[in-house]
């Protein structure tokens, strides 16, 4: 028997670290084109927002580079792809949904390592949700046809696919899905800071023997996208990401025939009435905020909060961020982890002082942040006015903005006096009131007694400055085809 | 005695003490909130810990028609030491029996500091007119009970007799003197989180100094959100009043990780202030003797077979 140990005198949860060691990381990383490994001549290094670590060396796409990967996906589309049967597709993403279930430790602890969200998200999430995408839509592969009938669905050609930072697999999954259902072929980049899920899925590719061309992955830079977004051959292009980088897109597709979809910024708005579960409403506003460190397009960043009952709702809500778990995306016990890039930290930085100069009242927990790496404290700012940059602009970071109401008129005022649409949340106990809300919310999605559900059976998409364009449900089919009318 | 002020029916919550509004619970919400707190990784020193305090916080409970005074005897035995071979291992905190087994346990554990917990007011029904429940508690306390564990009458609760929920409360606490009041609402008959939560604070009005979710003979008991339903309203009505309840799950926790689940719900949702024997309670019976394997080893590194460890 080994020596006793002492009992410690309070309770410090031990760390709590996913092992990294299922994740093999090449030290460099080309361009998956045609099947093979592109090799780049231009590189830069991604890195672990959680420490700055270096963790591989990624291929910055040139304009050549660019071409080839369409070219790819152009031979690919002409031969065979867009004519094979349906159920021939769809066996193709059932694979792929399979093999990601099989290895979805490994691409949540480097989702999680790549991209600093906490590995609970990444493992019950993003990698859960991914899959599930894959699945739905190689259920539709063949079935186009009762999809739309009598409207002779046909694939649109190659898509051009830019996805962003804060789901990199799950987006991929969300673009690479119905598009390949459709019958298109691919070019898909992934971020510039968080490009390793997406190499590595080129990998369960090969597993799954899809035939090469049908999926390229190209890295690197917004030179990379805007060299993707100009090329002739491609058909369509889908993006997610910023309200600008979306705006200026759409401003050079103009007159050249592609199709287009985006899903652009939120600023979404989640009004609490004073009849809701309240416990549960707190639970669903942290959630709505905090979740993935609020890199979230549909986060609830402005809180209306009716105001009979503000002051317990506003206790409530303090109190729940004291006990709010702050680090090592890595930690299982983690809650918010690191936020992505310095890039995006410095953003948040200053929107966050403007809101202190423009006189809201800021509170945060006491927690103490890691020394390296990026960080920011789950942020609550009370006393905001509808005028405040904080209240308009989108964040993208954990920084909450609670607004008040008198009744449900005012609500649906405010909440919709913004130039975004993406979503909305209702918390009321009332169910007559939640058909009401929902009927005058200007939001492509509407949460009743709930925040940040998604559903690959559900349509995602925006109203105004969010975009157009659903991805989701039998709607996410829709911008992956033609239709004979 | 107190009585509840005649309220139109819905209304009969006293106004003094003052309590939080009633309010309601999302069942979805707060099954997902429970399930998101029951994947806490506990490891290592944390995981000793909260077995240590596990024990410290035991109701070491037996609650058969077929207990005897030698059962009690053994049990409160195994109270005291729950593993002879690990002078380490603290004493549980209560050992918790019918009345008429009470001072056979108590006999047991004098001088410990352990308490003895008896079960009155018609348990585990509940289903007798109001005086008998009276006097099966003064009984309980005379023969030296120094907790009482009372039920709610869930016939009145169901049909809407809240001010008969309520005034027995405040009888009971009345009868029980100096011994701790504690009210057990079993949750498993009472259908809705709603009513949980109504029931606790009706609880907490009639002067329960616990509340508690089961007695053990129902399913289902002590789950993790019935148990996170209680203490957010136990919760609220520390913020509001400052009143500290404390709450005591039991029913259906066999396991050492079910254990600690229970623990990290209330380290997250009260504090750790919540965390003593004084304001948490674990009822059980077979649970004791997984924690004491699971302790062995997180000390060792190596498990032992059940037949290391007594049964009582």
């Amino acid at each position: 028997m080994t020596e006793l140990q002492p009992i410690p005198d309070d309770w410090t949860y031990a760390p709590a670290p996913e092992g990294r060691d299922i994740v093999t990381l090449q030290p460099r990383y080309g361009l998956y084109v045609g099947g093979q490994w592109l090799e780049p001549s231009e590189t830069y290094t991604t890195l672990a927002p959680r420490d700055e670590e270096p963790l591989a060396e990624i291929a910055q796409a040139t304009e050549e580079d660019v071409d080839r990967a369409v070219t790819a996906a152009r031979d690919a589309f002409a031969n065979g792809w867009s004519s094979l049967p349906g159920s021939e597709r769809a066996k193709y993403l059932f694979r792929i949904a399979r093999i990601l279930q099989e290895r979805a430790r490994e691409f949540a602890v480097l989702e999680s390592l790549n991209g600093g969200k906490p590995i609970k998200e990444s493992r019950d999430v993003d990698l859960p949700l991914a899959a599930a995408h894959f699945f739905y839509y190689a259920g539709w592969a063949d079935k186009l046809e009762y999809a739309f009938p009598n409207r002779r669905p046909k694939p649109v050609g190659v898509a051009g696919q830019i996805i962003p930072w804060n789901f990199p697999l799950l987006m991929l999954a969300w673009k690479i899905a119905p598009a390949l259902a459709c019958g298109n072929t691919v070019v898909l980049k992934p971020a510039e800071t968080t490009p390793l899920t997406a190499l590595l899925f080129c990998d369960v590719l090969r597993q799954a023997e899809l035939p090469p061309g049908v999926v390229n992955i190209i890295t690197g830079d917004g030179r990379t996208g805007a060299a993707l977004v100009d090329h002739a051959g491609v058909d369509k292009i889908a993006f997610t990401g910023s309200t600008d980088v979306g705006k200026l897109i759409q401003r050079r597709l103009a007159g050249t025939g592609k199709k287009l979809t985006l899903e652009l910024g939120g600023k979404a708005a989640n009004i609490v009435f004073d009849d809701c579960a309240l416990d549960q409403a707190v639970e669903g506003i942290v959630n709505g905020i905090y979740f993935n460190q609020g890199h979230v397009c549909c986060a609830g960043s402005r809180l209306f909060a009716q105001e009979s009952i503000y002051e317990p709702l506003v206790d409530k809500l303090k109190h729940r961020l004291t006990t709010l778990r702050v680090g090592d995306p890595l930690d299982k016990n983690t809650d918010v982890g690191a936020i992505n890039s310095r890039m995006q930290l410095e953003k948040i930085e200053e929107l966050v002082a403007s809101g202190r100069e423009e006189g809201a009242e800021i509170y945060q927990p006491p927690c103490r942040l890691p020394e390296k790496g990026y960080w920011f404290a789950p942020t609550v700012f009370t006393n905001v006015a509808q005028s405040y940059r904080i209240a308009q602009e989108e964040i993208f970071g954990p920084v909450l903005s609670v607004l008040t109401f008198r009744t449900p008129e005012e609500a649906v005022e405010k909440a919709n006096n913004t130039p975004y649409g993406l979503s909305a949340g209702v918390w009321t106990e009332k169910g007559s009131r939640i058909l009401w809300m929902a009927q005058r919310m200007r939001a492509g999605v509407v949460w009743a007694n709930t925040f940040n559900r998604f559903d690959p059976t559900s349509p995602f998409g925006g109203y105004k400055e969010s975009g157009f364009g659903r991805e989701g449900g039998l709607h996410g089919l829709e911008p992956y085809l033609t239709f004979d009318e | 005695m107190a009585q509840a002020p005649a309220l139109p029916q819905g209304f009969e919550l006293p106004l003094e003490p003052r309590l939080p509004r009633i309010g309601s619970v999302d069942a979805v919400a707060l099954e997902e909130r429970a399930a998101s707190l029951a994947k806490r990784s506990i490891k290592k020193d944390a995981k000793l810990w909260a077995l240590e305090l596990a024990i410290r916080t035991t109701d070491l409970t037996t609650l058969e028609g077929a207990d005897t005074p030698g059962k009690v005897a053994a049990l409160a035995s195994k109270a005291i030491r729950p593993d002879p071979s690990d002078p380490t291992v603290p004493s549980v905190a209560a050992v918790c029996v019918y009345p008429n087994l009470v001072p056979s346990a108590k006999e047991r554990v004098a001088g410990t500091g352990i308490k003895i917990a008896a079960v009155a007011t018609g348990f585990p029904s509940g289903q007798y007119p109001t005086p008998i429940k009276i006097a099966d508690v003064r009984s309980a306390v005379e023969l030296g009970a120094d907790e009482i564990d009372m039920v709610i009458d869930r016939g009145a609760f169901l049909s809407g007799r809240y001010a008969k929920v309520y005034d027995e409360v405040v009888q009971t606490k009345e009868a029980c003197g100096d011994a701790h009041l504690k009210v057990i609402l079993e949750t498993g008959e009472l259908g809705t989180y709603d009513n949980v939560r109504r029931a606790t604070l009706l609880a907490i009005a009639g002067g329960a100094d616990f509340v508690k979710t089961s007695t053990g003979k129902i399913n289902p008991a002590a789950t993790l959100p019935v148990a996170l339903c209680m203490l957010e309203a136990v919760r609220d009505v520390y913020e509001q009043t400052g009143r500290r309840i404390g709450f005591k799950a039991a029913g259906g926790i066999r396991q050492a990780k079910q254990a600690i689940q229970h623990l990290v719900l209330v380290h997250e949702t009260l504090g750790p202030d919540w965390l003593t024997p004084d304001l948490y309670r674990l009822g059980a019976s077979s649970l004791l003797n997984d924690i004491l394997m699971q302790i062995r080893k997180q000390k060792t590194g190596v498990y032992q077979g059940p037949d290391y460890f007594t049964l009582d």
